[in-house]
């Protein structure tokens, strides 16, 4: 009997790439997605895996990969894809050489996300393949299932994960891998030169690969027709699938669908005239409604169910049937907890200087981020990785134009490590070219933070954690054009203030790299924790301003958490009478 | 059998995610269908978190939703009072009375409530409260508190401790495995202080 183990999703997905015989995984991490490829280093004896510097060059690692004739993986977040749009639009044109398939984790809720896209959109407009686990088991076997199918129809597979699926663990059944045998590479530039003249007629292989999967969608056992009670018809995928059931159980009949592009037209007219009523249940965009609307069918769905964030048993429960259990309500407010920087954060002292300054902060994406909340309150934009970088030349240069004196409105931009070798670096060559002079501060923890510490181009370590070659920060901002590059220690308070001044008045482009590790970090030195002197506290509170986690205020003296305090020492710095003894001041 | 629902809620970097893992070792080999729903990602920065357990003979569901949870595993007080509504009626709350004051609370702007297990209890609702950060440092490390609340838990569901000593071997990271034992045992013998 084969051995059955408790998974996560997405590592779920990573066993699925080891016995499909995957030998080539290139990602970027992104929550929900990251764990799949972190998982598949444990297969180190038979595939590769490896972190690359964003989703348009994982993506293409594995395009490449295909062309040689392997099965390769990529997988990512659904704002990774976007940066990834550009090789899979066009590779989708070519087919595939060996399998590729590509795993996309949706984040309905925005539980770690900037956006709440639908990644079954690019599906459609990629012409792609694309799959719906929804549950750990299915994880495993749609991923087996896709690299099947990518080979028969010659076209990349996408698979859709949402955050409950991948970070959901089920039961899986564990089964060996089946190697494949790597196939003499032969040139096809007709299928792989995507220049006009092949183009063109890759389009038209393209049109007729639609068509013959608009075939397969009918019959495909990944779409499921379960009969139970003909009065409520539900459609539904992936986690969709797993709450109606809770919430109806043989109460209805359902229509589950494995592969959501393309959908079905015979099978869901099919599975419509059997029911008096028909429910569509899916997150985010009405893409199976809309599709069974032009089909000319009735249907209830986002009138009834809900436009924005996740669904719930009871969401679909209380839609369909009104029913809603009872529960007890805690008798006063509970304040929210927000999530903060951990205790001993290289940033932290950063965003306190930040915020003292008053300048305009153009954030970016990664653990930095958690600088815009009270009380640091230090950050005016977050758009997407990189965009500290770029659009801060364009707020600077909009000012500007204005007739604006220099130093009215001072901005600086602010990119992590990790971000700005995914994209920061080319817009910081722009500020260079184009001439805004602007402040780029780069957060170097030394480490991709948010997503649980995955290794990067820049701090020496692969994905195995062995020693690898490293990109120097500074060389790279002076091969950039920048002649002034400062390193400075976001711990000492007082030396961000000071040069943060100091560039913003240079009047030319400038880094300043602001270097500390990661508090997480295995190799982080804790120091002893803090004291307070009561008699030296007055109780100002300046203290409470850096939004440390294991300071408190009681009986009118702050006071630190001898668990939680690592000694970083920032706290005392910020004091001005003296109160706080130990840690890196002692 | 009916479907038994579990939450784990804390605050980011109690280990939630650990005792979720060991329970669900549990429940594997008690031969149960069972989903473990954890969070990642910003949360796990200092905020709120809840981890789901469910078992039974099928799991659809790896969500527990309003009204619906057997039990409430609160790593912290505030986190327990915040998922009340979480609880179905004639549920039970298993509370570390740990508190960890929330950033609003640190400056100032909110205070932390008071009494919160006794306003709880005034509810009507059936609920255990140890002390697991004493318990966890008495063990030797207060970073066992997730195991302690786990030794509490294993009294409540019943299956053998051996099972439960197994996965805690199982899912512990080497240097932190005797003082985890150790943490389950206080745990489980603790009845409510």
């Amino acid at each position: 009997m084969p051995k059955k183990s408790l998974m996560l999703g997405n590592h779920a997905i990573a066993r699925g790439l080891y016995e499909a015989g995957v030998t080539v995984v290139s990602s970027y991490p992104g929550t929900p997605s990251t764990e799949i490829t972190f998982a598949t280093a444990q297969y180190k004896d038979v595939m590769h895996a490896e972190w690359s510097p964003n989703e348009k060059v994982s993506c293409e690692v594995a395009v490449g990969a295909s062309v040689a004739g392997a099965r390769s993986f990529t997988g990512m977040k659904h704002v990774g894809l976007n940066v990834a749009s550009d090789p899979l639009y066009t590779f989708s044109y070519s087919g595939v050489g060996g399998g590729l398939v590509i795993a996309i984790a949706d984040d309905p809720g925005m539980h770690s996300s900037q956006n709440e896209q639908d990644s079954r959109r690019h599906a459609i407009a990629s012409k792609c393949l694309m799959l719906e686990p929804a549950d750990s088991r299915e994880c495993l076997e749609f991923t087996k299932k896709a690299y099947d199918l990518s080979e028969e129809y010659d076209v990349p597979v996408l698979i859709r994960l949402s955050t409950r699926i991948s970070h959901s663990q089920g039961i899986v059944e564990l089964n060996e891998r089946v190697e494949r045998k790597l196939p003499d590479y032969k040139k096809d530039a007709a299928k792989f030169v995507m220049m006009p003249a092949f183009a063109r007629g890759r389009r038209v292989v393209v049109d007729e690969r639609e068509r013959k999967l608009a075939e397969y969608a009918e019959v495909t056992p990944l779409n499921v027709i379960e009969d139970n009670n003909s009065d409520i018809g539900i459609i539904c995928a992936g986690t969709t699938y797993q709450y109606s059931k809770e919430a109806l159980g043989d109460k209805a009949n359902y229509l589950k669908l494995g592969m959501v592009n393309p959908l079905p037209t015979e099978l869901i007219k099919k599975f419509a005239e059997k029911v008096k009523t028909l429910y569509i249940a899916e997150e985010m965009d009405p893409i199976i409604e809309q599709h069974c609307k032009a089909i000319g069918l009735e249907v209830k769905g986002k009138e009834v169910f809900p436009r924005i964030g996740e669904y719930s048993q009871s969401i679909i429960r209380k839609a369909v049937s009104g029913e809603s259990f009872e529960s007890n309500d805690f008798c006063e407010p509970i304040t929210v907890r927000p999530p903060v920087m951990c205790a001993g954060c290289s940033h932290r002292g950063l965003f306190y200087v930040l915020g003292k300054l008053g300048v305009m902060v153009n954030g970016d994406i990664g653990c930095y981020t958690l600088g815009a909340t009270p009380p640091l309150s230090a950050m005016d934009t977050c758009i997407c990785m990189g965009a500290g970088v770029s659009a801060l030349h364009g707020f600077n240069i909009a000012r500007r134009r204005s007739g604006e004196e220099p130093g009215k409105t001072p901005a600086i931009g602010i990119v992590g490590d990790s971000t700005f070798v995914h994209s920061g670096i080319t817009g910081l060559i722009n500020i260079v070219y184009n001439q805004s002079n602007s402040v780029v501060i780069i957060a170097d923890n030394s480490i991709t933070g948010m997503t649980g510490g995955q290794n990067t181009p820049a701090n020496g370590r692969d994905i195995y954690g062995n020693s690898a070659p490293s990109i120097d920060l500074e060389l790279m901002c002076k091969a950039c054009g920048v002649n002034r590059v400062t390193v400075i220690n976001p711990g000492d308070i007082e030396e961000c203030e000071r040069i943060i001044r100091q560039e913003l008045e240079a009047g030319e482009a400038s880094v300043i790299i602001a270097r500390k590790p990661c508090s997480l970090l295995k190799t982080f030195e804790k120091k002893p924790p803090l004291q307070v002197t009561p008699e030296k506290c007055t109780g100002c509170k300046i203290c409470l301003k850096i939004c440390c986690p294991a300071l408190s205020f009681t009986d009118k003296k702050a006071t630190v958490n001898q668990t939680l305090c690592v000694g970083c020492g920032v706290c005392s710095k910020a004091c001005k009478f003296g109160a706080f003894t130990g840690g890196k001041n002692s | 059998m009916k479907t038994t629902s579990i939450m784990f809620v804390g605050v980011g970097g109690q280990g939630t995610l650990l005792a979720s893992r060991i329970v669900g070792h549990v429940l594997l080999e008690q031969g149960f269908d069972t989903k473990v729903s954890e969070v990642h990602g910003m949360s796990q920065r200092g905020g709120s978190v809840t981890t789901y357990v469910k078992y039974g003979d099928k799991v659809h569901s790896p969500i527990v939703d309003t009204g619906e949870a057997d039990y409430i595993v609160g790593f912290e007080q505030m986190e327990a009072a915040r998922w009340l509504p979480y609880l179905a009626k004639g549920g039970k709350m298993l509370i570390n009375t740990q508190k960890l004051p929330p950033m609003p609370v640190i400056t100032g702007a909110t205070q932390y409530n008071q009494d919160i297990v006794g306003k709880i209890e005034s509810a009507g609702v059936g609920v255990v409260s140890l002390d697991a950060l004493e318990l966890a440092e008495k063990a030797g490390s207060p970073r066992s508190v997730n195991v302690v609340m786990m030794g509490s838990l294993s009294r409540e569901l019943g299956f053998e401790e051996k099972l439960w000593i197994e996965a805690i071997r199982a899912c512990s990271p080497p240097v932190a495995l005797e003082c985890n034992l150790k943490a389950f045992e206080f745990g489980r013998n603790s009845i409510t202080v």
